[in-house]
Formats: C-alpha cells, structure tokens, sequence
C-alpha cells in the first residue's frame, strides 16, 4: 500500500468510474489495508507509543504535582513562604528542565540501568522518559495553581484552615479545571518525546516512522505512523479540553 | 441625638471583646517602609457593630486584617476575649480563626463548589460530622434566604447572593465575632441595604460582634453604633456615631461626610445670606413655613443639605438674607428662638 496513491486515486477513481467505482477502491483500501503487512508493525507500535505515554505521564505527574504545589507554597507571599528553599528548588528544576530529553537519555544510561536492570526497551524508557517530563510537569502544575484566585485561599486561611487543608480542598481542586488541561498538554508533548525512544530501542510509533521512513525507505509507514500520531495529540487535546469544561463550573 | 442604647448593651454590659493597644505595622518597601499603622488604639464591645472608615490608604484593611492576623502587626498587642493573639501559636491561632470569622469584597468563594459545600468547608476542616454538618448548612442557608440555591455554583449568583453565602459561610464556626472587609463596596445600593440589613439581624439574633470597614459613611450610618475614623494609620476619631457625625472634630472625618461644612471654610455666597444649621431635634418643624408666617418675608433658599441621622435632620440650608436690617434681625430671631444656629454668610 502506497499512501501517495491514495490522494490522487480518490479524484481519478470517482472521474474514471463514477461513485461505485469510489466505493469499490475504497471498500478494497480499508479492508485490504487492515490485514495488510504494514499494519502488523503499526498496531504493536502504536500499543508501545500508548504505554510509554501514559506510564510517563502518571510517573512524572505523581512527581511534578508534589513539586508544583511546594513550589506555590514556599514562593514569597505563599501560603507557608519559604524564599530560599523555593530558589533552591526552582533553579533544580530549571536545571533539569534546560536538558534537551535526547541528552539525557544518554547522561542517564547508566542510572537507567541500575533502576530498571535493563538500558533498552519500551519500559525501560519511561524512566528517563518520568525524569526529563517532571520539571516540566512542575513548571505546569505551578502555572495552573498560580491561577487559583489569593482571595480564596486567604478566605480558608481566615477560616482557620491548615496548610494541608488549603492545599487539599481549595488549591487544588479550583485549580482542577487547569490541571486537566495542563495534563493533556503534558501528555501530547511527552508522546513527541516518546518518538526519540527510538534511539534507545524504545520503540512506538515513532521509532516506527523513523525506522521505516529513513532505513528502509517504507513511506507508507512513516506516513501511516505519523498520522497516527497526529490522530494521537487530537485526541488527547480533545478529551483535556472537553473534560476541562466539564468539570469548570466557572462555566455558567 | 438618639436616645436609643447601642444593640445588646445590657447583656453584653460594656466588656470589651476586642483590645488594641498600640498596634503599629510597618511594611519593609525598596528604598524605605511604610507605616501602614501608627499606633492604633481601639476597645470594641460585646454586641457591637464596630465601623472603621477612612479613605483608601488609611490603614483599615491592614487593621481589619491583624484582628485575625492575615496580617502580623509589628508592634503592639490585640486581645480578643482577653488573650493576646500576636503571642499565639499555631494551633491556637486556627481556634481563633474560627471564632473570628471574616466576609470579603470579592466574596472569596470557592467557585468550584456548590453553595452548599461553601457553607460546609468550615465545618468540614472542622471534623464535624457530614451527618450533623449537613443539617447546619440547611439551617445557615435558611438564615441568608438562599434554601432554594444549596446546589447552585457560585458563578449562578448574583453578587448579593455571594455575599449571603459568604456570610452563612463566615457563621458555621458558630464566631463571636464577624470581620467585614469592605463587604458591600462591590454591590449596588439596593443589594447593600439586604446585606447591612442582614448583618444587623444577625448582629442583633445571634450577639455576633461586627467589625466592619468602609470608605461608605452611610454604611456606617444606617448600622453601626460606634465609628472610628482612621487617618494616615492613626485613629482620627472614635466615638458613637451619633456623636462622631454631628460634632466631627478631626479634618479626616469632615472631608469624608461633607455634612457640616467647619468654622473656617464657611459657606460662600453672592449675595447677603443666612447660614442656619440642623443640629437635630428639629424634625418635622416647618421653619420655612413659620418663618413666611410669622416675618412675612420671601424666602428665597439658595442651597440646602440636610440628610437624616437616626431620623434627626443634620445639615445646613442658605438662605437669602432679607435687605431690610429690621427684618433680617427678626427673621435671625426667629430661627434662634426655634433653637437653631444662624449666621451671616461671607460674601464670595
């Protein structure tokens, strides 16, 4: 299957043979296309590209959440200010954050290999993968806390609310339409960096398009994994952005 | 003046609930400080509803704000009930934060929760249980009038509502006493009366002690008892309101009503002109009325601003001085003998 073929055989097909003729191609395409070879190496790795994603982003979100709310709370003027251990903590995480995700899944080899026992593979990638996404997932969740309005949380302080109280039941939950968001945006670009996976033998969707798109000459699949890929961000984008209005009752 | 007894002064019996001795806060700016508070001095009493009023940058908020310590004076001493809440620690401090609640101008509310869940956020940190939290959150609401919107979002109401809903909030820690921080500056004039009218029934059903802030003379007017006004950090004046209002001593208080013009920036006018002064005591008296009846002169009223205090008439009218030396004596006569203040106008 050659994907070029496709977009100038739709016209010529509907010319040549009127829309029974369209249906005909597009009947033998789909059904064809579905058993077809190619797809034998696309669904394993749209699988991996899924896993490597989702695992990611729930490590680094369990890590980046803690990180952002320390930062919002121990920034001047928070709600336990503590100024340099939030310098300290924000030039870390500014550090880490400066490395292009390439890098330091080199520089992490090693470490990578005493905490997963392997250095390659679809699992063994979430680590560097979690290490390279957490600053920014901090950066994020710092963001989305930082829109939550100082007059409530001083409302819960004036209540005789505890610093855990204001992070649990007002922080974050007015924060939760943010947070949504903040996720699907972190999830859409921890899947591009899934695609430099490939260099670790992480495998996916991207590792896929790069393999058979430059090696073998195959651009089918690269084309067939690309727009799997874009499929992939839309639908992330949509849900993070669907399921944010939904849960904002700023929304009349 | 009014002869009424400010609210609940028998039960309460003129003990002092809240002591400020001194209280001074300096904020650290670039280059320099602040000094937000200068040496504030205050006693508010059991049962009161306690105004501060000052232009913006007077101080009030950061007063307001140190009485339960959302702000950390620099010096100085506030007792409520007897304690020192600069010495408190921690623990103490979130006790005391439950028996002095607070309302905001922006209401505050946590836009992500039901109305219910608002009124119920104090009770929940709390630990009261749901069970029992619940029932109190039925009853708060039917004391604002909102039963009918426990399961509406903040963003569904209008800006009176909020504000009923931050204050049913304010009351599930059963406070003692009830901070508002400019809590009817952000609404129009006729949601302002429900919520100071509302603010008086719970003043005056529940023995919640108000403080309040305000730049609004006439929110201090229509409900407070007593008045400070604050000026540059300092207390300008305090004292009933009756009292404060009528005989407004400091330049603070006389820019901020404008009810009596004072001695040296008399009146001026074009032409001859009598000043004659309400003091109160005069209501209902027909002065112009008598004064065509029993001078026979045309009265020509050039300017007149007069506004009820506690239903006496307060202010000033200007009336055209009569040409004839004669009559202007009998006409000033006659309005001294009714008991109110007349005097030439400075000619401008």
């Amino acid at each position: 299957m050659n994907w070029s073929h496709v977009f100038w055989q739709v016209p010529y097909k509907v010319c040549m043979d009127g829309w029974n003729g369209l249906g005909n191609f597009l009947y033998k395409t789909v059904f064809g296309f579905v058993f077809e070879r190619s797809w034998k190496i696309l669904w394993p790795a749209l699988g991996e590209t899924i896993y490597m994603t989702v695992l990611s982003t729930l490590l680094s979100y369990i890590i980046g959440i803690a990180l952002g709310v320390l930062l919002v709370v121990t920034r001047k003027g928070g709600i336990k200010p503590m100024p340099k251990f939030n310098m300290a903590l924000g030039t870390v995480i500014n550090f880490l954050r400066s490395i292009p995700f390439i890098i330091l899944l080199v520089m992490l080899l090693n470490v990578t290999l005493a905490v997963t026992g392997r250095m390659t593979g679809t699992m063994t990638i979430s680590f560097p993968l979690t290490i390279s996404a957490f600053p920014y997932v901090a950066r994020m969740v710092e963001g989305s806390l930082m829109e939550v309005d100082g007059g409530v949380i001083e409302a819960a302080k004036a209540m005789g609310s505890t610093t855990w109280q204001i992070i649990w039941k007002v922080l974050l939950p007015e924060a939760t339409p943010s947070l949504i968001n903040g996720f699907s945006i972190c999830m859409t670009t921890i899947l591009g960096y899934t695609t430099m996976a490939s260099v670790a033998a992480g495998g996916g969707l991207g590792a896929t398009a790069v393999t058979y798109g430059l090696s073998y000459r195959q651009y089918d699949i690269m084309y067939a994994a690309s727009i799997m890929l874009v499929v992939l961000v839309q639908v992330i984008t949509v849900a993070g952005t669907s399921l944010s209005r939904k849960k904002d009752h700023r929304i009349r | 003046m009014s002869e009424e007894k400010p609210i609940l002064e028998e039960a309460g019996a003129e003990t002092p609930l809240i002591e400020i001795k001194n209280l001074r806060k300096v904020y650290q700016v670039p280059g320099g400080e602040v000094v937000a508070l200068d040496g504030i001095d205050l006693s508010i009493n059991r049962g009161q509803i306690y105004g501060i009023i000052g232009m913006s940058g007077a101080g009030k908020s950061t007063l307001i704000r140190c009485l339960n310590r959302l702000d950390t004076p620099t010096d100085g001493q506030i007792l409520i009930d007897g304690q020192n809440i600069l010495t408190m620690n921690n623990k103490q401090l979130m006790a005391m934060r439950r028996k002095v609640s607070m309302i905001f101008q922006s209401f505050n509310l946590l836009m992500q929760k039901t109305v219910a869940r608002n009124v119920r956020y104090p009770l929940e940190i709390a630990g009261v249980p749901k069970a029992k939290a619940n029932e109190r959150v039925k009853e708060l609401l039917k004391l604002v009038e909102l039963e009918g919107k426990a399961d509406a979002y903040p963003i569904q109401l209008s800006g009176g509502q909020r504000q009923r809903v931050a204050i049913a909030r304010a009351l599930a820690s059963d406070p003692e006493v009830l901070l508002c921080d400019e809590a009817t500056s952000a609404l129009d004039p006729m949601t302002t009366q429900s919520i100071l009218a509302l603010l008086q029934d719970i003043n005056k059903r529940l023995g919640i002690t108000v403080v309040l802030i305000t730049h609004e003379m006439a929110v201090i007017r229509q409900i407070c008892s007593r008045v400070a006004i604050l000026d540059g950090g300092r207390i300008a004046e305090e004292g009933t309101v009756d009292d404060v209002f009528v005989h407004t001593r400091s330049a603070a208080g006389k820019r901020l009503f404008g009810i009596l013009p004072s001695e040296e920036e008399d009146a001026v006018s074009d032409v001859p002109a009598l000043r004659i002064v309400f003091e109160g005591g005069k209501e209902g008296m027909p002065i112009i009325a008598g004064l065509v009846k029993n001078c026979g002169v045309d009265v020509n009223i050039l300017s007149a601003d007069i506004k009820p205090i506690n239903g006496q008439p307060y202010g000033q009218m200007i009336i055209e001085s009569p040409d004839d030396p004669d009559v202007r004596i009998q006409v000033v006569r006659y309005l001294t003998d009714q008991g109110l203040t007349v005097k030439e106008v400075r000619q401008g």
